[in-house]
């Protein structure tokens, strides 16, 4: 057994008055000192890194929908929250890359869990998961984000790797293609 | 009894309760401003510019919630305890000189609604209705919350009743004069009885926290262990009468202690160490007071939002066993000391 020695108490302590006095004179401190509100609307947190937010279409650098409607992250995404309806694409048309796109992409914004497989698994790099977490609305039917808004949120894609040339000769003000970085 | 005077006594009413109750709206304000400051907040700040108004806002708000009466409660004295706690807290306000005099034209109009000769008893005998309103309240709402902060605020205020009135003798004895007036006129001729009085001005004021339930001697509503205490089950403006009306009582207990211990509308130096000769001075005496209110107010502030509450066996040893004999041996030693030096 541990026998535990009470502290001796001066008279000062036992009264309690000075602790009381450091007690206020510590609340009284945190008055002037910075304060740590964020006013939210108005003032954004940060986001750190690889944040997964919500999932959009990009275009490429000439403004093609990257999107080739091949369906993988439809069968990969966990709670199903991607539905892709494939259709096919004029050939001659200026912005066509390839004969499939889709016809509407549709990501149910109440079931996607921002788990970001979609974009692991596209062949493409057609979706991405953006920085945009306030995903909220008034109905069911605003959160079912259709193919223009996806594409809207997502915009042009500069990435460094022209997977489709362009059909025909390049327009005037077009970028250079990169140079392929050999292994 | 003339017309005249009728007349003045009444819009002095209308001022002094439009007034407190601006105030106390206010109050309210502050004290979320003053926690969230402490707590490295923002506070209130969205309505009107910085938040100014808010206490608008909650009023609208309490006015549009739904007036729910349980179907188990007494009405009548669940409908009456409400108004019960809020009127006294208001009635004290009549004997509180707010100022000296607001000379207007060839009129001396004195800065209180009536400077009753036995001021302070008035004060207590008002006051101590005061927890009527908290037991019916408890009693009334049928329910084993309200009635534990019931029983809970009985002990308390008719303990801490003792101290605060035995508190003030010393004061009285030194002044010579029950009247609240006669005390700030001795205070602005002689010095503020904190000074002379420091620890009757000390038990004076945390019996004054114990009268009002504020923590850290807010047992009666203790949130955590009493959901709220003696108003549990009550909604609506009812409860805002409640709030009001410890945010009322509040207030008087400051403009009390100022009155008493901090020199009322007076300071040491001219023209605010005599009565007023011109509206202005007497404009500013009462500007004054309102500013030493103020401070209290804060003081209150402060203290809830820096102590934890006492537990209730703490809160009547401290009542009985330290406050009683304490304020006995001032008011003996004050005695003593007028009997040796005269005044």
């Amino acid at each position: 057994m541990m026998q535990v020695k009470r502290p001796q108490l001066s008279f000062w302590e036992k009264t309690y008055i000075p602790q009381i006095l450091k007690g206020m004179w510590l609340t009284l401190k945190h008055i002037p000192q910075k304060k740590f509100t964020r006013q939210y609307p108005e003032e954004k947190p940060p986001l750190y890194g690889e944040y997964r937010g919500a999932p959009t279409l990009v275009k490429d650098p000439q403004g093609r929908v990257k999107c080739v409607a091949c369906q993988l992250c439809e069968f990969v995404c966990p709670p199903k929250a991607i539905r892709v309806i494939p259709g096919s694409r004029e050939p001659e048309r200026a912005d066509a890359n390839v004969e499939k796109e889709p016809d509407d992409f549709i990501i149910d914004m109440l079931r996607c869990i921002y788990c970001g497989y979609c974009e692991e698994v596209c062949p493409e790099e057609a979706i991405f998961l953006k920085r945009d977490f306030s995903v909220s609305g008034y109905k069911r039917e605003e959160l079912q984000f259709h193919k223009p808004k996806l594409l809207e949120l997502g915009g042009v894609h500069e990435d460094s790797l022209w997977k489709w040339k362009y059909k025909g000769a390049p327009p005037p003000d077009a970028p250079a293609a990169p140079e392929r970085q050999p292994k | 009894m003339n017309l005249e005077f009728l007349l003045i006594s009444v819009l002095k009413i209308a001022a002094v309760i439009g007034v407190t109750l601006t105030i106390v709206a206010y109050t309210v304000l502050l004290e979320r401003w003053v926690c969230a400051w402490m707590q490295d907040r923002l506070g209130p700040n969205r309505v009107g510019p910085f938040g100014l108004l808010q206490p608008l806002a909650d009023g609208l708000k309490f006015v549009f919630k739904e007036d729910i009466t349980p179907l188990h409660v007494n009405k009548f004295y669940y409908l009456i305890a409400p108004m019960i706690t809020m009127v006294p807290a208001l009635l004290s306000l009549a004997v509180i000189p707010w100022g000296s005099v607001l000379p207007i034209g060839e009129r001396m109009i004195p800065a209180v609604i009536a400077d009753l000769n036995i001021g302070i008893l008035f004060v207590f005998a008002i006051s101590s209705l005061g927890v009527y309103g908290i037991v019916l309240a408890g009693w009334s709402s049928n329910s084993k919350y309200p009635f534990l902060g019931g029983i809970r605020s009985s002990a308390q205020m008719i303990s801490y009743e003792v101290c605060l009135g035995l508190s003030v003798v010393p004061v009285f004895m030194q002044v010579g004069a029950l009247s609240l007036g006669q005390v700030v006129g001795y205070q602005a001729n002689n010095m503020w009885l904190i000074f002379t009085q420091p620890l009757a001005a000390f038990i004076f004021l945390v019996s004054g926290f114990a009268e009002t339930n504020r923590l850290p001697f807010d047992l009666p509503e203790a949130e955590q262990e009493l959901v709220g205490g003696y108003h549990t089950e009550y909604s609506s403006m009812k409860f805002a009468m409640f709030f009001l009306g410890e945010y009322a009582a509040m207030f008087v207990v400051s403009a009390l202690t100022v009155t008493l211990f901090l020199g009322g509308w007076s300071l040491p130096f001219a023209p605010f160490n005599a009565p007023a000769t011109s509206l202005a001075v007497g404009l500013a005496h009462i500007g004054v007071f309102l500013a030493k209110v103020f401070c209290m107010l804060f003081l209150f502030i402060w203290v809830r939002w820096t102590l934890p509450r006492f537990r209730f066996d703490q809160l009547m040893a401290l009542g009985w066993k330290v406050f009683i004999p304490l304020t006995i041996l001032n008011i003996f030693a004050t005695g003593v000391v007028l009997v040796l030096w005269g005044k």
